[in-house]
Protein backbone atom coordinates (compact mmCIF):
# COMPACT_ATOMS: atom_id res chain seq x y z
CA UNK A 1 0.00 0.00 0.00
CA UNK A 2 1.31 3.02 -0.92
CA UNK A 3 1.27 5.99 1.76
CA UNK A 4 -1.20 8.32 0.04
CA UNK A 5 -4.41 8.03 0.66
CA UNK A 6 -7.66 9.54 -1.67
CA UNK A 7 -11.40 10.73 -0.61
CA UNK A 8 -12.20 8.50 -2.96
CA UNK A 9 -11.59 5.54 -5.46
CA UNK A 10 -13.82 5.52 -9.13
CA UNK A 11 -12.99 1.96 -11.06
CA UNK A 12 -14.20 2.55 -14.45
CA UNK A 13 -14.15 5.51 -16.65
CA UNK A 14 -17.51 4.78 -18.81
CA UNK A 15 -20.60 6.92 -18.21
CA UNK A 16 -21.00 6.32 -14.39
CA UNK A 17 -17.84 6.47 -13.18
CA UNK A 18 -16.84 9.96 -14.70
CA UNK A 19 -19.56 11.50 -13.70
CA UNK A 20 -19.37 10.16 -9.91
CA UNK A 21 -15.38 11.26 -10.86
CA UNK A 22 -16.64 14.73 -12.20
CA UNK A 23 -18.86 15.33 -9.29
CA UNK A 24 -16.67 14.96 -6.02
CA UNK A 25 -13.48 16.33 -8.00
CA UNK A 26 -15.80 19.42 -8.55
CA UNK A 27 -16.79 19.43 -5.24
CA UNK A 28 -12.87 19.37 -3.70
CA UNK A 29 -12.40 15.87 -2.74
CA UNK A 30 -9.22 14.09 -3.88
CA UNK A 31 -10.31 11.84 -6.26
CA UNK A 32 -8.26 8.86 -8.22
CA UNK A 33 -10.21 7.15 -11.23
CA UNK A 34 -8.68 3.97 -12.41
CA UNK A 35 -9.29 2.76 -15.79
CA UNK A 36 -7.97 -0.44 -16.89
CA UNK A 37 -8.28 0.51 -21.15
CA UNK A 38 -5.46 2.13 -22.77
CA UNK A 39 -7.61 5.08 -23.38
CA UNK A 40 -11.45 6.27 -21.40
CA UNK A 41 -13.91 4.38 -23.83
CA UNK A 42 -11.58 2.09 -24.82
CA UNK A 43 -13.35 -0.51 -23.29
CA UNK A 44 -16.85 0.49 -23.52
CA UNK A 45 -19.99 0.18 -26.36
CA UNK A 46 -22.52 1.65 -26.54
CA UNK A 47 -25.86 2.08 -29.35
CA UNK A 48 -25.51 5.13 -28.68
CA UNK A 49 -27.67 7.50 -27.96
CA UNK A 50 -27.30 10.44 -25.23
CA UNK A 51 -30.08 12.32 -23.28
CA UNK A 52 -28.65 16.04 -23.25
CA UNK A 53 -30.55 16.17 -19.79
CA UNK A 54 -28.68 14.52 -17.56
CA UNK A 55 -25.66 15.32 -18.87
CA UNK A 56 -26.65 18.95 -18.58
CA UNK A 57 -27.13 18.51 -14.57
CA UNK A 58 -23.58 17.28 -14.49
CA UNK A 59 -21.75 19.63 -17.44
CA UNK A 60 -24.17 22.24 -18.23
CA UNK A 61 -22.16 23.90 -21.39
CA UNK A 62 -21.60 20.42 -22.74
CA UNK A 63 -22.93 21.64 -25.78
CA UNK A 64 -20.10 23.73 -26.58
CA UNK A 65 -17.18 21.45 -27.05
CA UNK A 66 -18.57 17.67 -26.50
CA UNK A 67 -17.98 15.27 -29.85
CA UNK A 68 -21.76 15.25 -30.79
CA UNK A 69 -22.78 13.57 -33.77
CA UNK A 70 -26.38 14.17 -34.56
CA UNK A 71 -29.18 15.62 -33.14
CA UNK A 72 -32.74 13.60 -33.28
CA UNK A 73 -35.27 14.36 -35.60
CA UNK A 74 -37.25 11.25 -35.64
CA UNK A 75 -37.27 7.78 -34.09
CA UNK A 76 -38.83 4.57 -36.14
CA UNK A 77 -40.28 1.52 -34.53
CA UNK A 78 -40.45 -1.11 -36.88
CA UNK A 79 -42.05 -4.63 -35.95
CA UNK A 80 -40.41 -6.88 -38.41
CA UNK A 81 -41.31 -9.95 -40.66
CA UNK A 82 -38.59 -11.54 -43.23
CA UNK A 83 -39.77 -9.07 -46.12
CA UNK A 84 -41.24 -6.49 -44.25
CA UNK A 85 -41.52 -4.32 -41.87
CA UNK A 86 -44.79 -2.10 -40.19
CA UNK A 87 -43.41 1.16 -38.34
CA UNK A 88 -44.85 3.66 -36.64
CA UNK A 89 -42.42 6.90 -37.41
CA UNK A 90 -42.08 10.13 -35.19
CA UNK A 91 -40.71 13.13 -36.65
CA UNK A 92 -40.94 16.75 -35.09
CA UNK A 93 -39.94 19.94 -35.96
CA UNK A 94 -39.95 20.67 -32.35
CA UNK A 95 -36.50 18.77 -32.08
CA UNK A 96 -34.71 21.35 -34.21
CA UNK A 97 -34.32 23.11 -30.88
CA UNK A 98 -31.54 25.55 -29.54
CA UNK A 99 -30.88 23.22 -27.24
CA UNK A 100 -31.90 19.76 -28.17
CA UNK A 101 -32.70 17.00 -26.30
CA UNK A 102 -30.94 13.92 -27.62
CA UNK A 103 -27.96 13.21 -29.77
CA UNK A 104 -26.12 10.00 -31.15
CA UNK A 105 -22.17 9.62 -29.94
CA UNK A 106 -19.34 8.15 -30.42
CA UNK A 107 -18.08 6.48 -27.33
CA UNK A 108 -14.85 6.61 -27.29
CA UNK A 109 -15.26 9.91 -28.84
CA UNK A 110 -17.30 10.83 -25.80
CA UNK A 111 -15.56 8.77 -23.14
CA UNK A 112 -12.62 10.53 -23.82
CA UNK A 113 -14.44 13.84 -24.00
CA UNK A 114 -15.73 13.62 -20.81
CA UNK A 115 -12.46 12.31 -18.72
CA UNK A 116 -10.96 15.64 -20.22
CA UNK A 117 -13.70 17.37 -18.05
CA UNK A 118 -13.34 14.86 -14.77
CA UNK A 119 -9.27 15.73 -15.39
CA UNK A 120 -9.47 19.27 -15.38
CA UNK A 121 -12.26 18.97 -12.59
CA UNK A 122 -9.19 18.15 -10.36
CA UNK A 123 -9.45 13.86 -10.40
CA UNK A 124 -6.30 12.51 -11.39
CA UNK A 125 -7.06 9.41 -13.65
CA UNK A 126 -5.01 6.70 -14.09
CA UNK A 127 -4.97 4.35 -17.57
CA UNK A 128 -4.06 0.88 -18.65
CA UNK A 129 -4.59 -0.22 -14.67
CA UNK A 130 -6.34 -2.89 -14.08
CA UNK A 131 -8.39 -3.06 -10.15
CA UNK A 132 -7.75 -7.00 -9.25
CA UNK A 133 -9.10 -7.18 -5.88
CA UNK A 134 -10.76 -4.66 -3.34
CA UNK A 135 -8.68 -4.01 -0.48
CA UNK A 136 -10.76 -4.34 2.87
CA UNK A 137 -9.81 -4.21 6.47
CA UNK A 138 -9.97 -7.04 9.65
CA UNK A 139 -13.99 -6.29 9.72
CA UNK A 140 -14.32 -6.44 5.94
CA UNK A 141 -14.61 -2.44 5.31
CA UNK A 142 -13.50 -1.52 2.28
CA UNK A 143 -10.32 0.75 2.39
CA UNK A 144 -8.88 0.94 -0.73
CA UNK A 145 -8.03 -1.38 -4.24
CA UNK A 146 -5.14 -3.56 -5.51
CA UNK A 147 -3.71 -2.93 -8.86
CA UNK A 148 -1.82 -4.69 -11.49
CA UNK A 149 0.25 -1.57 -12.51
CA UNK A 150 0.09 0.64 -9.05
CA UNK A 151 -0.15 -1.00 -6.40
CA UNK A 152 -2.27 -0.89 -2.95
CA UNK A 153 -4.15 2.22 -2.86
CA UNK A 154 -5.72 3.53 0.17
CA UNK A 155 -8.90 5.29 -0.06
CA UNK A 156 -12.30 6.32 2.43
CA UNK A 157 -14.90 5.17 -0.16
CA UNK A 158 -14.55 2.96 -3.60
CA UNK A 159 -17.14 3.93 -6.16
CA UNK A 160 -17.76 0.74 -8.47
CA UNK A 161 -18.46 2.20 -11.57
CA UNK A 162 -16.71 -1.44 -12.90
CA UNK A 163 -19.80 -1.79 -15.50
CA UNK A 164 -21.85 -4.69 -16.59
CA UNK A 165 -19.21 -7.43 -15.91
CA UNK A 166 -17.76 -5.75 -12.96
CA UNK A 167 -15.81 -8.68 -11.27
CA UNK A 168 -14.78 -6.52 -8.11
CA UNK A 169 -18.07 -6.63 -6.91
CA UNK A 170 -19.23 -10.14 -7.54
CA UNK A 171 -15.54 -11.45 -6.39
CA UNK A 172 -16.24 -9.45 -2.74
CA UNK A 173 -19.31 -11.47 -2.53
CA UNK A 174 -21.79 -8.10 -2.88
CA UNK A 175 -23.30 -9.26 -5.69
CA UNK A 176 -23.94 -12.08 -7.66
CA UNK A 177 -22.78 -12.68 -11.87
CA UNK A 178 -26.13 -11.49 -13.43
CA UNK A 179 -27.89 -14.67 -14.29
CA UNK A 180 -27.94 -15.15 -18.56
CA UNK A 181 -31.42 -14.29 -18.68
CA UNK A 182 -30.80 -10.73 -16.56
CA UNK A 183 -28.41 -9.70 -19.30
CA UNK A 184 -28.70 -9.32 -23.18
CA UNK A 185 -25.82 -9.91 -25.78
CA UNK A 186 -25.44 -6.89 -28.34
CA UNK A 187 -23.08 -7.33 -31.61
CA UNK A 188 -23.25 -4.06 -33.39
CA UNK A 189 -21.01 -2.70 -36.46
CA UNK A 190 -19.86 0.64 -37.28
CA UNK A 191 -21.00 1.26 -41.06
CA UNK A 192 -19.07 4.58 -42.54
CA UNK A 193 -20.91 6.18 -45.50
CA UNK A 194 -20.44 9.97 -46.80
CA UNK A 195 -22.61 12.75 -45.34
CA UNK A 196 -24.18 13.56 -47.59
CA UNK A 197 -25.25 9.66 -48.30
CA UNK A 198 -26.74 9.61 -44.80
CA UNK A 199 -28.42 12.49 -45.13
CA UNK A 200 -29.85 11.63 -48.67
CA UNK A 201 -31.18 8.53 -47.40
CA UNK A 202 -32.86 9.47 -44.60
CA UNK A 203 -34.11 12.66 -45.20
CA UNK A 204 -31.98 14.70 -42.96
CA UNK A 205 -30.29 18.07 -43.26
CA UNK A 206 -27.69 19.97 -41.39
CA UNK A 207 -26.48 17.76 -38.44
CA UNK A 208 -30.32 16.67 -38.05
CA UNK A 209 -30.08 12.54 -37.23
CA UNK A 210 -32.65 9.57 -37.44
CA UNK A 211 -32.63 6.24 -35.33
CA UNK A 212 -34.62 2.61 -36.19
CA UNK A 213 -35.36 0.55 -33.59
CA UNK A 214 -36.63 -3.11 -34.84
CA UNK A 215 -38.11 -6.03 -33.03
CA UNK A 216 -39.88 -9.49 -34.99
CA UNK A 217 -38.78 -12.68 -36.44
CA UNK A 218 -34.86 -10.55 -36.86
CA UNK A 219 -34.21 -12.12 -33.31
CA UNK A 220 -35.93 -15.89 -34.71
CA UNK A 221 -37.87 -16.12 -31.77
CA UNK A 222 -35.82 -14.93 -28.97
CA UNK A 223 -36.55 -11.47 -26.99
CA UNK A 224 -34.60 -8.99 -28.75
CA UNK A 225 -34.17 -5.32 -30.57
CA UNK A 226 -32.00 -4.46 -33.79
CA UNK A 227 -31.12 -0.62 -33.95
CA UNK A 228 -29.75 1.47 -36.75
CA UNK A 229 -28.80 4.80 -35.63
CA UNK A 230 -27.38 7.69 -38.05
CA UNK A 231 -24.14 9.17 -36.86
CA UNK A 232 -22.55 12.01 -39.13
CA UNK A 233 -20.01 10.24 -41.29
CA UNK A 234 -21.59 6.28 -40.06
CA UNK A 235 -24.06 3.99 -39.46
CA UNK A 236 -24.32 2.18 -36.14
CA UNK A 237 -26.26 -0.87 -36.60
CA UNK A 238 -26.57 -3.74 -34.03
CA UNK A 239 -28.99 -6.23 -32.82
CA UNK A 240 -29.29 -7.45 -29.12
CA UNK A 241 -30.79 -10.53 -27.53
CA UNK A 242 -31.36 -12.71 -23.95
CA UNK A 243 -28.09 -14.46 -23.65
CA UNK A 244 -30.26 -17.63 -22.07
CA UNK A 245 -32.15 -17.21 -25.57
CA UNK A 246 -28.91 -17.52 -27.28
CA UNK A 247 -27.96 -20.37 -25.22
CA UNK A 248 -30.94 -22.00 -25.56
CA UNK A 249 -31.67 -21.67 -29.23
CA UNK A 250 -27.83 -22.00 -29.98
CA UNK A 251 -28.25 -18.90 -32.46
CA UNK A 252 -24.75 -17.29 -33.92
CA UNK A 253 -24.68 -13.57 -32.70
CA UNK A 254 -23.03 -12.42 -35.87
CA UNK A 255 -24.81 -14.56 -38.48
CA UNK A 256 -27.75 -12.80 -36.63
CA UNK A 257 -26.78 -9.56 -37.21
CA UNK A 258 -25.72 -10.21 -41.06
CA UNK A 259 -29.03 -11.71 -41.30
CA UNK A 260 -30.62 -8.00 -39.95
CA UNK A 261 -27.95 -6.39 -42.10
CA UNK A 262 -29.36 -8.18 -45.21
CA UNK A 263 -32.81 -7.60 -44.51
CA UNK A 264 -34.77 -5.99 -47.65
CA UNK A 265 -35.61 -2.88 -45.38
CA UNK A 266 -32.40 -2.64 -43.94
CA UNK A 267 -29.78 -3.16 -46.79
CA UNK A 268 -30.85 -0.58 -49.11
CA UNK A 269 -29.88 1.66 -46.25
CA UNK A 270 -26.73 0.90 -45.23
CA UNK A 271 -25.61 0.06 -48.66
CA UNK A 272 -21.86 0.57 -50.14
CA UNK A 273 -20.87 1.23 -46.62
CA UNK A 274 -17.36 0.39 -45.25
CA UNK A 275 -17.29 -1.60 -42.31
CA UNK A 276 -14.74 -0.42 -39.55
CA UNK A 277 -15.26 -2.29 -36.15
CA UNK A 278 -17.45 -4.63 -34.80
CA UNK A 279 -18.48 -5.00 -31.05
CA UNK A 280 -19.87 -6.93 -28.70
CA UNK A 281 -21.16 -5.60 -25.22
CA UNK A 282 -23.82 -7.19 -22.12
CA UNK A 283 -26.60 -4.96 -21.51
CA UNK A 284 -28.49 -5.43 -17.75
CA UNK A 285 -32.06 -6.35 -18.70
CA UNK A 286 -33.49 -7.35 -15.15
CA UNK A 287 -34.84 -4.46 -14.66
CA UNK A 288 -36.36 -3.30 -11.20
CA UNK A 289 -36.11 -6.57 -9.76
CA UNK A 290 -31.89 -7.30 -10.55
CA UNK A 291 -30.92 -4.04 -8.85
CA UNK A 292 -28.35 -5.52 -6.23
CA UNK A 293 -26.92 -4.30 -2.80
CA UNK A 294 -25.77 -0.49 -3.63
CA UNK A 295 -23.61 0.44 -1.14
CA UNK A 296 -21.55 -1.14 2.16
CA UNK A 297 -18.75 -0.42 4.38
CA UNK A 298 -16.68 1.96 2.49
CA UNK A 299 -18.52 0.93 -1.57
CA UNK A 300 -20.83 2.32 -3.36
CA UNK A 301 -21.93 0.84 -7.08
CA UNK A 302 -23.11 2.83 -10.13
CA UNK A 303 -24.39 2.26 -13.47
CA UNK A 304 -24.25 -0.84 -15.27
CA UNK A 305 -22.47 -2.52 -12.94
CA UNK A 306 -25.69 -2.05 -10.74
CA UNK A 307 -27.81 -3.30 -13.71
CA UNK A 308 -29.46 0.59 -14.06
CA UNK A 309 -30.52 0.53 -17.24
CA UNK A 310 -34.15 0.59 -18.59
CA UNK A 311 -35.08 -1.86 -21.06
CA UNK A 312 -38.46 -0.67 -22.44
CA UNK A 313 -36.94 2.87 -23.40
CA UNK A 314 -33.17 1.68 -24.26
CA UNK A 315 -32.05 3.87 -21.72
CA UNK A 316 -29.18 2.93 -19.72
CA UNK A 317 -26.41 5.26 -20.20
CA UNK A 318 -28.19 8.40 -18.85
CA UNK A 319 -28.98 6.51 -15.45
CA UNK A 320 -25.17 5.38 -15.64
CA UNK A 321 -24.70 9.15 -15.86
CA UNK A 322 -27.49 10.30 -12.82
CA UNK A 323 -26.72 7.35 -10.21
CA UNK A 324 -23.06 7.87 -10.52
CA UNK A 325 -23.52 11.61 -10.19
CA UNK A 326 -25.68 11.19 -7.06
CA UNK A 327 -23.12 8.16 -5.58
CA UNK A 328 -21.16 11.51 -6.03
CA UNK A 329 -23.13 13.71 -4.31
CA UNK A 330 -23.78 11.50 -1.22
CA UNK A 331 -19.88 10.88 -1.02
CA UNK A 332 -19.55 14.68 -0.94
CA UNK A 333 -22.54 15.46 1.40
CA UNK A 334 -21.13 12.68 3.95
CA UNK A 335 -17.49 14.12 3.58
CA UNK A 336 -18.49 17.88 4.37
CA UNK A 337 -20.55 16.14 7.39
CA UNK A 338 -17.01 15.00 8.83
CA UNK A 339 -18.36 11.62 8.97
CA UNK A 340 -17.04 8.45 8.18
CA UNK A 341 -17.65 5.98 4.65
CA UNK A 342 -19.57 3.86 6.50
CA UNK A 343 -22.82 1.56 5.42
CA UNK A 344 -24.84 3.05 7.04
CA UNK A 345 -24.08 6.85 5.79
CA UNK A 346 -23.68 6.06 2.50
CA UNK A 347 -27.14 4.70 2.47
CA UNK A 348 -27.88 8.05 2.06
CA UNK A 349 -27.00 7.30 -1.84
CA UNK A 350 -29.51 4.86 -2.02
CA UNK A 351 -32.18 6.82 -0.71
CA UNK A 352 -31.14 9.64 -3.03
CA UNK A 353 -31.09 7.00 -6.19
CA UNK A 354 -34.64 5.57 -4.59
CA UNK A 355 -36.13 9.32 -5.11
CA UNK A 356 -35.15 9.83 -8.39
CA UNK A 357 -36.09 9.18 -11.81
CA UNK A 358 -33.78 6.35 -12.13
CA UNK A 359 -35.34 3.81 -9.79
CA UNK A 360 -38.72 5.14 -10.23
CA UNK A 361 -38.67 4.13 -14.10
CA UNK A 362 -37.16 0.89 -13.42
CA UNK A 363 -39.95 0.31 -10.74
CA UNK A 364 -42.57 1.20 -12.96
CA UNK A 365 -41.60 -1.15 -15.42
CA UNK A 366 -40.44 -4.35 -13.40
CA UNK A 367 -42.87 -7.36 -14.71
CA UNK A 368 -41.85 -6.27 -18.29
CA UNK A 369 -38.52 -8.59 -18.24
CA UNK A 370 -40.54 -11.74 -16.99
CA UNK A 371 -43.15 -11.23 -19.67
CA UNK A 372 -41.09 -10.47 -22.80
CA UNK A 373 -39.03 -12.89 -21.75
CA UNK A 374 -41.33 -16.06 -21.26
CA UNK A 375 -43.41 -15.04 -24.10
CA UNK A 376 -40.36 -14.46 -26.43
CA UNK A 377 -41.92 -16.18 -29.86
CA UNK A 378 -45.53 -14.80 -29.54
CA UNK A 379 -44.12 -11.12 -28.72
CA UNK A 380 -40.88 -11.24 -31.42
CA UNK A 381 -42.51 -13.81 -33.72
CA UNK A 382 -46.24 -14.57 -33.93
CA UNK A 383 -47.53 -11.13 -33.52
CA UNK A 384 -44.65 -8.98 -36.20
CA UNK A 385 -46.18 -11.47 -38.53
CA UNK A 386 -49.51 -10.89 -37.89
CA UNK A 387 -49.34 -7.23 -38.01
CA UNK A 388 -47.39 -7.58 -41.16
CA UNK A 389 -49.99 -9.84 -42.36
CA UNK A 390 -52.74 -7.45 -41.86
CA UNK A 391 -50.96 -4.40 -43.00
CA UNK A 392 -50.51 -5.76 -46.33
CA UNK A 393 -54.09 -7.17 -46.42
CA UNK A 394 -55.20 -3.85 -45.64
CA UNK A 395 -53.15 -1.97 -48.69
CA UNK A 396 -53.07 -4.38 -51.30
CA UNK A 397 -55.95 -4.05 -53.48
CA UNK A 398 -57.09 -6.96 -55.24
CA UNK A 399 -60.90 -7.22 -56.38
CA UNK A 400 -61.42 -8.86 -52.40
CA UNK A 401 -64.28 -7.13 -50.58
CA UNK A 402 -63.01 -5.40 -47.79
CA UNK A 403 -65.29 -7.13 -45.00
CA UNK A 404 -63.56 -10.11 -46.27
CA UNK A 405 -60.27 -8.76 -46.64
CA UNK A 406 -61.11 -7.79 -42.41
CA UNK A 407 -62.39 -10.90 -41.45
CA UNK A 408 -59.23 -12.75 -43.13
CA UNK A 409 -57.14 -10.43 -40.62
CA UNK A 410 -59.74 -11.06 -37.43
CA UNK A 411 -59.44 -14.97 -38.53
CA UNK A 412 -55.85 -15.17 -38.75
CA UNK A 413 -55.20 -13.52 -34.91
CA UNK A 414 -57.78 -16.01 -33.76
CA UNK A 415 -55.87 -18.64 -35.46
CA UNK A 416 -52.55 -18.13 -34.27
CA UNK A 417 -53.38 -16.57 -30.56
CA UNK A 418 -56.90 -17.81 -29.67
CA UNK A 419 -59.15 -15.32 -28.73
CA UNK A 420 -58.55 -15.88 -25.16
CA UNK A 421 -54.70 -16.19 -25.85
CA UNK A 422 -55.19 -12.50 -27.38
CA UNK A 423 -57.02 -11.01 -24.28
CA UNK A 424 -54.53 -12.47 -21.98
CA UNK A 425 -51.52 -10.96 -23.72
CA UNK A 426 -53.46 -7.42 -23.73
CA UNK A 427 -54.01 -8.05 -19.91
CA UNK A 428 -50.39 -8.63 -19.35
CA UNK A 429 -48.61 -5.98 -21.21
CA UNK A 430 -51.31 -3.60 -19.96
CA UNK A 431 -50.44 -4.82 -16.23
CA UNK A 432 -46.73 -4.46 -17.24
CA UNK A 433 -46.44 -1.31 -18.64
CA UNK A 434 -48.84 0.39 -15.76
CA UNK B 1 -33.52 -13.72 -47.03
CA UNK B 2 -30.20 -14.53 -49.04
CA UNK B 3 -28.19 -17.13 -47.79
CA UNK B 4 -24.56 -15.81 -46.71
CA UNK B 5 -21.46 -16.70 -45.09
CA UNK B 6 -20.48 -15.43 -42.44
CA UNK B 7 -16.32 -15.13 -41.64
CA UNK B 8 -15.69 -13.90 -38.21
CA UNK B 9 -12.20 -13.47 -38.78
CA UNK B 10 -13.26 -10.62 -41.05
CA UNK B 11 -15.45 -9.17 -39.04
CA UNK B 12 -12.56 -9.41 -35.87
CA UNK B 13 -10.11 -7.97 -38.46
CA UNK B 14 -11.18 -4.46 -38.39
CA UNK B 15 -10.53 -4.29 -34.49
CA UNK B 16 -7.72 -3.07 -32.62
CA UNK B 17 -6.56 -5.36 -30.09
CA UNK B 18 -2.94 -5.54 -27.63
CA UNK B 19 -2.67 -9.14 -27.43
CA UNK B 20 -1.24 -10.21 -23.68
CA UNK B 21 0.98 -13.13 -25.12
CA UNK B 22 1.15 -16.21 -23.18
CA UNK B 23 -1.50 -14.19 -21.00
CA UNK B 24 -4.85 -15.23 -21.93
CA UNK B 25 -7.80 -13.93 -19.81
CA UNK B 26 -10.14 -16.60 -20.26
CA UNK B 27 -9.01 -20.33 -19.22
CA UNK B 28 -10.95 -23.39 -19.36
CA UNK B 29 -11.47 -26.11 -17.00
CA UNK B 30 -9.99 -29.53 -17.54
CA UNK B 31 -13.06 -31.78 -18.72
CA UNK B 32 -13.95 -35.14 -20.04
CA UNK B 33 -17.00 -33.49 -21.93
CA UNK B 34 -18.52 -30.33 -21.99
CA UNK B 35 -21.34 -28.88 -20.32
CA UNK B 36 -24.29 -27.81 -22.59
CA UNK B 37 -23.10 -24.01 -21.49
CA UNK B 38 -19.77 -24.86 -22.63
CA UNK B 39 -20.67 -26.31 -25.72
CA UNK B 40 -23.07 -23.61 -26.43
CA UNK B 41 -20.18 -20.88 -26.29
CA UNK B 42 -18.68 -22.85 -29.60
CA UNK B 43 -21.54 -20.71 -31.24
CA UNK B 44 -22.83 -17.93 -28.87
CA UNK B 45 -19.35 -16.20 -28.83
CA UNK B 46 -19.67 -13.57 -30.81
CA UNK B 47 -15.84 -13.67 -31.22
CA UNK B 48 -16.17 -17.08 -32.13
CA UNK B 49 -13.16 -18.05 -29.39
CA UNK B 50 -14.37 -21.11 -28.16
CA UNK B 51 -13.52 -24.64 -30.71
CA UNK B 52 -14.46 -27.92 -29.74
CA UNK B 53 -11.05 -29.64 -30.45
CA UNK B 54 -10.74 -33.56 -31.79
CA UNK B 55 -11.35 -35.03 -28.27
CA UNK B 56 -14.34 -33.41 -28.09
CA UNK B 57 -13.33 -31.20 -25.45
CA UNK B 58 -13.90 -27.33 -25.67
CA UNK B 59 -10.90 -25.16 -26.02
CA UNK B 60 -10.88 -21.37 -25.71
CA UNK B 61 -8.37 -18.93 -27.82
CA UNK B 62 -9.04 -15.49 -26.40
CA UNK B 63 -6.96 -13.44 -29.03
CA UNK B 64 -10.15 -12.18 -30.83
CA UNK B 65 -12.09 -11.79 -27.67
CA UNK B 66 -14.06 -8.49 -27.23
CA UNK B 67 -14.74 -8.88 -23.34
CA UNK B 68 -18.64 -8.97 -23.70
CA UNK B 69 -18.54 -11.40 -20.94
CA UNK B 70 -21.21 -13.71 -22.38
CA UNK B 71 -19.22 -16.77 -21.47
CA UNK B 72 -18.92 -15.77 -17.83
CA UNK B 73 -22.28 -15.10 -17.51
CA UNK B 74 -22.98 -18.96 -19.20
CA UNK B 75 -19.63 -20.44 -17.48
CA UNK B 76 -18.52 -18.89 -14.92
CA UNK B 77 -20.74 -19.91 -11.82
CA UNK B 78 -20.72 -23.48 -12.73
CA UNK B 79 -16.56 -23.52 -12.76
CA UNK B 80 -16.36 -24.28 -16.66
CA UNK B 81 -14.41 -21.44 -17.37
CA UNK B 82 -12.00 -18.55 -15.25
CA UNK B 83 -12.72 -14.88 -16.52
CA UNK B 84 -10.35 -11.99 -15.44
CA UNK B 85 -9.62 -8.90 -17.09
CA UNK B 86 -6.77 -8.54 -19.52
CA UNK B 87 -4.01 -6.50 -17.67
CA UNK B 88 -4.02 -2.83 -18.06
CA UNK B 89 -3.72 -1.41 -21.56
CA UNK B 90 -4.22 -5.19 -22.94
CA UNK B 91 -7.29 -6.66 -24.64
CA UNK B 92 -9.45 -5.42 -27.33
CA UNK B 93 -9.30 -1.49 -27.61
CA UNK B 94 -12.53 -0.26 -29.12
CA UNK B 95 -12.00 2.79 -31.82
CA UNK B 96 -15.52 4.06 -31.77
CA UNK B 97 -17.41 1.55 -29.23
Amino acid sequence: MTEEKFDAIVVGAGMAGNAAAYTMASRGLKVLQLERGEYPGSKNVQGAILYANMLETIIPDFREDAPLERHLVEQRFWLMDDTSHTGMHYRSDDFNEPTPNRYTIIRAQFDKWFSRKVRAAGAIVLCETTVTELARDARGKVIGVHTDRAGGIRADVVVLAEGVNGLLGTRAGFRKVPKPEAVALAVKEMHFLPEEVIAERFGLTGDQGCVIEAAGTISRGMAGLGFLYTNKESISLGIGCLVSHFAASLESPYALLDAFKDHPSIRPLIAGSEIKEYAAHLIPEGGFKAIPQLFGDGWVVVGDAAQLNNAVHREGSNLAMTSGRIAGEAIATIKSRKRPMTRDNLSLYKSMLDKSFVVGDLRKYKDMPALLHTNSRNFFITYPRLLSQAAQNFVRVDGTPKIEKERATKAAFIKARSRWGLISDAVRLALAWR
Amino acid sequence: MRASVVRIEDKLYQNRYLVDAGRPHIKVRQHQSPSPNLLALTVVCPANCYQVNEDGQVEVTADGCMECGTCRVLCEESGDIDWSYPRGGFGVLFKFG
